[in-house]
């Protein structure tokens, strides 16, 4: 680790940063509701993705009971539980994860972190967050019009989205579609704030090369999210025509129930293409931000530098960019010229290659560090472990042979689930874990901590493991009950009602986390400055927590973000703001 | 330094001694970069949509539509337009306000133009027939043209808030930032439109 000693430094005169207009709440109305502060952005964008998502956990409960105990609960019907299956992907995967990385840590991070202000458009970002949330409210409302939610899958394929065999089929899908266009708009109105702010507004000295990876995920993974959700609204706008005007864009020739319907020529793989242009960099649209974050918490816990800061970051552009050039990989069972299988299969194996560096990096970081075993650093190797794990079951599925066989089994589950599922909650968490010291001025408490760590970590595992092995038993992906089937043991039943009761259970515990949350807000620990020593910005505020404005001074940047352990300093590490004549050695100050 | 010269930077072995630079990735101002960025994401959206519409025409059922007359007409109004907020720019930045009066409301009265002759457009083609959804052409060319036209719509706000900046006297720093950000919005979607004009004429 390099180091500049402080003496072969001339004494230099701190430098001005230009500082910009800003807009100043005037009334209680404007400065917590109808805010323009990123940071109250971030929390109304957390609140309310965490508050969906609870509804997303609530459905998968439904599910499982069903699954667990198939005869048991004659309140679910199919129509029932497809309607959740539907709602619970949709919500895990774009109204929770995509809107808390983006819309929450995105929010909260990124002109903290980047040394600004705020956002370079607030009033945006503020209309961004309204947005939002009359789409999560639109997805809410389906379930009560008559016929209820879409149940059409995640995937929402035509021709049977729209097609009066499947559930929530009149209104549902309507509701579904029309949510999905307003969160895209509501997204494109933040995402345009998170891209120019980390071009735009980074203070002076904060080269692209000295951000913490953190924002090098966030602003990646936005990037992707305004190429790819264009692929979802162009699905989306072209469904809504064919349901409602009559179009056959994607509605091939049909019958139904003995009757020709008006539909023909239309084609169904259109839209399948268009849903996994989108589909798949969503996939990186939740991991780079979490990849950046668990960058930063192993380095912060390790009390180590970040190892090859710049392979890192190539990895995570390489990621994006090749994450545009795989997505039918998830259309192998749908019919396609073998050459195509083998071009998606081969570049979904060579997304492997960078990703695989990323874990290399992440345990040479650790390799020697100074690890502390805090609640951020366990979330952040629980990450590392679950995301290798997924990832290789990910190289199964990735080859055609393979994923023929498993396709649309519990397999596909258990893989999903892993890799896009528990890996980027448990990241969620980590942060969570991190960051609540900043937001609120005090740590979580650390006993309730460890309680949650272990349940979620070791119940996680508990329950998607099993997966695996059913779907290698062949039990069906989105199937209400399996029936009479021949092929599938018994013992199958036993293991996926042991899977809904420990799923319930570890649902259940989380309730400690928010009883954590609450609970410290009030009686935590005072956290002070910098209570985990990290080196970015966002902790080098006069005030914890953070006020409008962010900083008294804009700070100015004089290193990276990674100067941990730093050997001849007082402290083990420099703080990104600290100029190279105020390092404090062992003689004190210079 | 140049982006890519910055992104092979070596950070751990840069420490700043010397007082740190500004960081802006584009000199351009902030809110150009923002439109910028837009900018990137419409043509994305736009482009997908022709993909998807050159990848329909290839099923058998496609049936080609004659457009009507009344799209050249409209084409000429919406360069008028264009050129009118050109207008306003080019005097924004010599600082004559009545020039950019002139320029903002000519744009704006020919976008209005457009937009009705777009619906005249509709018009015309239900009175010829051609409202039968069914054949994909004509369920494109009204989504096509709708969504060029709703891009249009928000445009026009913007357009109407900077013609209330004009009233309200703001300073001219301030005016030529909105003017210019309209300007490139209009040249924006003049350029998409002649592209859709282009494709629908052909096909
Ligand atoms: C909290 C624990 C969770 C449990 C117990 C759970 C359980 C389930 C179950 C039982 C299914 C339906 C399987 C089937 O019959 O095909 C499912 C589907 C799904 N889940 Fe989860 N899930 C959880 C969390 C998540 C998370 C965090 C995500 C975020 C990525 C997620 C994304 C999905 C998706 C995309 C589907 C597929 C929906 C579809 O087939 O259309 N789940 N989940
Ligand atoms: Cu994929």
């Amino acid at each position: 680790m390099a180091y500049v000693a402080p003496a072969e430094v001339e004494q230099i005169p701190p430098a001005e940063v230009e500082d910009v207009e800003l807009y100043h709440a005037k009334s209680w109305v404007t400065k917590y509701v109808f805010s323009q502060d990123a940071k109250v952005i971030a929390i109304q964008y957390s609140a309310t993705a965490i508050a969906i998502g609870l509804v997303g956990l609530v459905l998968s409960w439904l599910m499982r009971l069903q699954l667990g105990f198939p005869e048991l609960f004659d309140f679910i019907e199919p129509s029932d539980y497809y309607q959740f299956i539907t709602v619970h992907g949709m919500i895990m995967v774009i109204y929770l994860l995509t809107a808390l990385f983006l819309g929450g840590f995105g929010n909260y991070l990124i002109p903290l972190m980047v040394g600004a202000r705020d956002m370079v458009f607030p009033y945006v970002n503020m209309v961004s967050y309204w947005v939002y949330l009359g789409a999560v409210i639109l997805l809410i409302v389906s379930f009560f019009v008559p016929g209820g939610a879409t149940g059409a899958g995640w995937t929402l394929y035509p021709p049977q989205a729209i097609l009066s065999g499947t559930p929530g089929s009149e209104g549902g899908i309507i509701l579904m579609l029309v949510s999905l266009a307003l969160f895209i708009i509501g997204f494109t109105m933040g995402g345009l704030n998170y891209v120019v702010t980390v071009l735009q507004a980074r203070t002076r000295g904060m080269t692209l090369m000295r951000l913490p990876l953190t924002i090098w995920g966030i602003f990646t993974a936005t990037v992707l999210a305004l190429l790819a959700f264009p692929a979802l609204l162009v699905g989306a706008v072209m469904m809504t025509f064919d349901k409602l005007l009559g179009t056959s864009f994607f509605m091939p020739a049909l019958v139904e129930m003995g009757v020709y319907l008006d539909y023909g020529g239309g084609s169904p793989l259109l839209f399948q293409h268009l849903f996994w242009f989108f589909g798949h960099p969503e996939v990186y649209i939740v991991a780079l931000p979490a990849f950046g974050i668990v960058s930063d918490l192993i380095s912060v816990h390790a009390r180590r530098h970040i190892f090859g800061y710049r392979m890192m970051v190539w990895a995570i552009v390489g990621i994006g960019a090749l994450s545009f050039v795989v997505w039918a990989h998830h259309m192998y069972v749908s019919g396609m010229n073998p050459w195509f299988g083998f071009f998606f299969a081969t570049t979904t194996l060579i997304i492997a290659v960078p990703t695989a560096l990323k874990v290399y990096n992440w345990t040479l970081t650790l390799w020697k560090g100074n690890i502390r075993f805090t609640l951020p650093m366990l979330f952040a190797l629980a990450f590392i472990v679950t995301f290798v794990n997924g990832g290789i079951t990910g190289l199964f599925l990735g080859n055609v042979v393979v994923d023929v066989p498993l396709s649309d089994t519990m397999f596909v589950v258990a893989h999903f689930h892993m890799v896009m599922g528990v890996a980027p909650l448990l990241v969620v968490f980590g942060g969570i874990y991190h960051w609540f010291p900043l937001i609120t001025g005090r740590m979580l408490h650390e006993g309730m901590g460890q309680f949650h760590f272990w349940v979620t970590f070791i119940g996680a595992y508990t329950i998607f493991l099993p997966l695996h092995y059913l779907g290698f038993l062949g039990v069906p992906r989105r199937y209400f009950e399996m029936g009479e089937t021949n092929f599938i043991p018994e013992s199958a039943q036993d293991l996926n009602a042991f899977v809904t009761v420990v799923a319930l259970t570890v649902g259940v515990a989380q309730i400690v986390f928010f009883i954590n949350l609450f609970w410290s807000l009030k009686n935590g620990k005072l956290a002070g400055h910098n209570p985990w020593k990290a080196c970015s910005l966002e902790w080098r505020t006069a005030h914890v927590p953070p006020r409008h404005g962010n900083f008294d001074d804009l700070p100015v940047v004089y290193r990276w973000a990674y100067d941990y352990g730093v050997p001849g300093a007082d402290e083990d590490f420099i703080p990104q703001d600290v100029p190279p004549d105020r390092v404090s050695t062992g003689k004190g100050e210079v | 330094m140049g982006i890519f010269q910055q992104l092979t930077e070596k950070p751990w072995l840069t420490v700043e001694g010397k007082e740190p630079a500004e960081q802006r990735a584009f000199s351009l101002e902030s809110p150009h970069v923002g439109l910028r960025v837009f900018l990137a994401v419409a043509t994305v959206l736009f482009t997908l949509f022709l993909v998807v519409y050159v990848e329909r025409m290839t099923f058998p059922d496609w049936r080609p539509l004659s457009e009507p007359w009344v799209l050249w007409l409209n084409t000429l109004v919406l360069v008028i337009s264009s050129a009118g907020f050109h207008w306003a720019w080019v005097n924004a930045d010599r600082g004559d306000l009545d020039g950019i009066k002139t320029g903002l409301l000519a744009g704006g009265m020919a976008s209005f133009a457009f937009l009705a002759g777009q619906l005249w457009a509709w018009r015309l083609l239900v009175d010829l027939g051609y409202y039968d959804m069914a054949n994909p052409a004509i369920g494109f060319f009204y989504l096509l043209t709708g969504l060029h036209g709703l891009h249009l719509l928000g445009g026009l706000v913007a357009w109407f808030r900077t013609s209330a900046k004009v009233k309200a006297e703001v300073g001219l720093a301030q005016l030529r930032l909105s003017v210019g950000l309209c300007a490139v919005y209009w040249h924006f979607l003049l350029v998409v439109w002649l592209v859709l004009f282009g494709l629908l004429l052909l096909t």
